[in-house]
């Protein structure tokens, strides 16, 4: 069985004076120092990022790596779009169940506001099919095509939606490595400027910076040396079309759909066994779509069941969703993002999740969606 | 002692509102306006550019004092839209204003503090005894890409400062400077508009260069904000000065009447230097005024400024009379004066 055994995150934000290799090297060192692993004991590494090719011209991030880590063994870049970070774990999982006692390294990494939001943007649109490209549909609209379509065929309204980011930004003021530490209201989201309608600023995930890191092993003699590990129960990808236009249902992520099932299939334990959740909200409607379609709600219940403040830390809820603050507050570097949501996963079923420390947890899931849901990876963690 | 002996400044009469341009972009004015805080910004005419700006501002600085034009031996034109990329605009100045031929004359360009750089430059070299007067001018014709954000706040302005030694209205009692690599805001040659950082342009920009500046001087001077009736800072839109003022511990009283972004925008050299005109108009005898330009790339110039008992009578201009003589224009005409249609 497979174990995360130890979690780097660097701060997640504006970060000018570090390039993308400079955070990568920042969340090696710190994973390493946290697990006392010299870089000689890692057996391979698995790296998800999205952007450097198109933004920065660099491609062949393994062999810088390898130049960072100073050895020479199999590096992998991983690119998924948004769930880069989650296809990099599921690879280094399968790479794990396919060899025996080894250590693996596992990074997600992404460098994105020195450029101008026109070029963030037009890099962050390859992730969407060329024809949708090409009339003028970037992430923000399509989402809100998905937002509009579920608002109208549930009879919610804009208000629902809100609550989503309302509950992330408290959670990120309980973060210290999240993008945005500010508590917002349900007001605030409504009178923030429009990105996309129904979509406004604060319904919507930012460009951030940042890199994070997780160390898995099969190596039981090394399990036992660590002070923190968790089992990683399943991990699922599954992909499905890139074109909106070729979906069935535009109010679910069927990739998400399938992957969960599958997940909870593996893992051999139910919905309500999870206590803790990190989902991919890069906007408000996807925290909602990814709920129903996890299968925590019913569909069409999540913009009545958002109102009623459950997912939120301190509430008592059975289930407490995004508590690193979520894409939203945590931030979004698109690569990293993946890694972050299991790493935080892994700090509170390792109580180290300090101020928003969810209590008795046994189980949690982490959810990271490529696109507007082309690809979808679940992650099941077990304390 | 070196100071200002007098001070001429000019502002174009036109004027956009905010919410004429947002408008045409389909943006929500008052979101516009509540991120950036202003209200309105002057433009200048088709006919007019730094340099016609540069000449009215620098004539009216030179009208109220008796000067021999021969003993201004130094001329510095700070701006960040010379008319041309090479032939100088201070010579021209110089020339229309009757300044003799035996004179030093250079255009400057560290974006918006440009005319800042050359004033310590100028103070220098009266100090030096090369000459009795220097005349420093700061004028832009501020273009910001359509579209752009700059759009909102670029203006247009010029305000003229006649250096000398005696019968000064404000002395410089001393200067500090801070400057780093830091590509925040650029304009690469043969490009019409300026690009710039976004966000970048704040935090690690204006903020840390002002903020550097301002200390180094406050240590170098043993002054602190609560010494000082006035703080005036580069404005690049209504936010940034009063955020950074707060930051170094001026109040919001010390700088209210240099705030002079959200009715008339951000004219780039000139901008912290109108609000300098802008003090001037109330400023007393003995009072400490703190000045702090700041220029893209990146630089903080800071100046610890003394009221004369000389500032009074035709020395001290009329600021808020003069900027109310204005008149609105539309988004079409706007692209037609910037020479953009």
């Amino acid at each position: 069985m497979t174990h995360i055994i130890g979690y780097y995150t660097t701060q997640f934000g504006e970060l000018w004076e570090k390039s993308l290799f400079d955070l990568v090297e920042e969340a090696i060192n710190g994973v390493l120092k946290q697990t006392s692993l010299s870089n000689k004991q890692i057996d391979a590494v698995f790296f998800g990022n999205m952007l450097a090719g198109v933004l920065e011209n660099n491609l062949h991030s393994p062999s810088k790596i390898a130049e960072i880590l100073k050895i020479n063994i199999p590096i992998f870049r991983a690119e998924a779009a948004c769930a880069s970070g989650g296809a990099a774990f599921n690879l280094a999982k399968n790479y794990l169940d396919a060899n025996s006692n080894k250590n693996v390294l596992v990074i997600g990494a992404e460098k994105m506001t020195d450029y101008s939001p026109e070029e963030a943007i037009t890099a962050l649109s390859a992730a969407a099919s060329g024809e949708e490209q090409e009339a003028g549909l970037t992430f923000p609209g399509l989402y809100a095509m998905i937002a509009n379509f579920y608002l109208e065929k549930y009879q919610y309204t804009e208000k629902n939606l809100a609550y989503v980011s309302v509950k992330n930004h408290y959670h990120g003021s309980l973060n210290e490595k999240a993008h945005f530490r500010k508590k917002i209201s349900v007001e605030d989201v409504l009178k923030s400027p429009y990105v996309a309608y129904p979509l406004k600023v604060l319904d919507s995930s930012p460009i951030s910076d940042g890199a994070a890191a997780v160390i898995l092993t099969n190596n039981y003699d090394m399990i036992k040396k660590q002070k923190y590990s968790a089992t990683v129960l399943a991990s699922e990808l599954i992909t499905d079309t890139i074109s909106l236009k070729e979906r069935k249902n535009l109010d679910e992520i069927l990739a998400t759909k399938n992957a969960a099932n599958m997940a909870f299939k593996k893992a051999k334990i139910n919905r309500r066994d999870i206590g803790i959740a990190e989902v991919h909200d890069c906007f408000s409607i996807a925290e909602i779509l990814a709920m129903e379609d996890l299968g925590f709600w019913k569909k069409g219940e999540g913009g009545k069941k958002i109102k009623e403040w459950g997912t939120m830390y301190g509430n008592g809820g059975d289930l407490i969703v995004n508590t690193s603050g979520g894409l939203k507050a945590a931030g979004h570097p698109v690569g990293a993002t993946g890694i972050k949501q299991i790493g935080e996963i892994f700090l509170q079923l390792t109580k180290q999740a300090e101020k928003r420390q969810v209590k008795n947890v046994k189980y949690g899931l982490a959810h990271n969606v490529g696109g507007s849901g082309g690809t979808a990876v679940v992650t099941i963690l077990g304390s | 002692m070196i100071g200002i002996v007098s001070y001429g400044f000019y502002i174009p009469k036109y004027r956009i509102k905010t919410e004429s341009i947002a408008e045409v972009w389909g943006k929500n004015p008052e979101d516009v306006k509540k991120s950036l805080l202003i209200e309105e910004k002057a433009v200048a005419g088709i006919d007019e550019d730094s340099l016609t700006m540069a000449f009215e501002s620098a004539s009216s600085a030179l009208s109220t004092v008796d000067v021999d034009r021969s003993k201004i031996k130094i001329v510095l034109f700070g701006s960040e839209t010379h008319p041309y990329a090479v032939n100088p605009a201070s010579t021209i100045l110089a020339e229309f204003l009757g300044i003799e031929k035996n004179y030093l004359a250079y255009d400057t360009e560290f974006a918006c503090k440009a005319a800042t750089g050359a004033l310590i430059s100028a103070q220098g070299l009266i100090k030096s005894g090369y000459s009795d007067y220097a005349l420093v001018t700061a004028s832009d014709k501020g273009m910001g890409k359509t579209h752009d954000v700059l759009e909102y706040t670029a203006a247009s302005a010029s305000v003229s400062l006649l250096l000398g030694k005696d019968d000064l209205i404000l002395e410089i009692l001393d200067f500090e400077s801070f400057s780093s690599d830091t590509p925040d805001f650029w304009r690469r040659e043969g490009m019409r508009y300026p690009s710039h950082g976004g966000r970048f342009t704040g935090k690690p920009s204006y903020f840390y260069h002002i903020e550097e500046s301002a200390k180094s001087l406050f240590k170098k001077t043993g002054l602190a904000p609560k010494d000082f009736s006035y703080g005036v800072f580069h404005m690049p839109n209504g936010k940034f000065p009063v955020q950074v003022a707060k930051s170094l511990g001026f109040s919001f009283a010390q700088i209210k009447d240099s705030l002079t972004v959200d009715y008339l925008g951000n004219s780039y050299t000139a901008s912290a230097l109108i609000g300098l005109m802008a003090v001037l108009e109330k400023a007393k005898p003995g009072d400490l005024i703190f000045l702090c330009s700041y220029g893209s790339g990146a630089g903080s110039d800071s100046f610890v400024l003394r009221v004369t008992k000389n500032l009074s009578g035709k020395n001290r201009k009329e600021f808020i009379k003069i900027i109310k003589d204005k008149k609105y224009i539309s988004y079409p005409t706007y692209l037609k004066f910037m020479e953009m249609i």
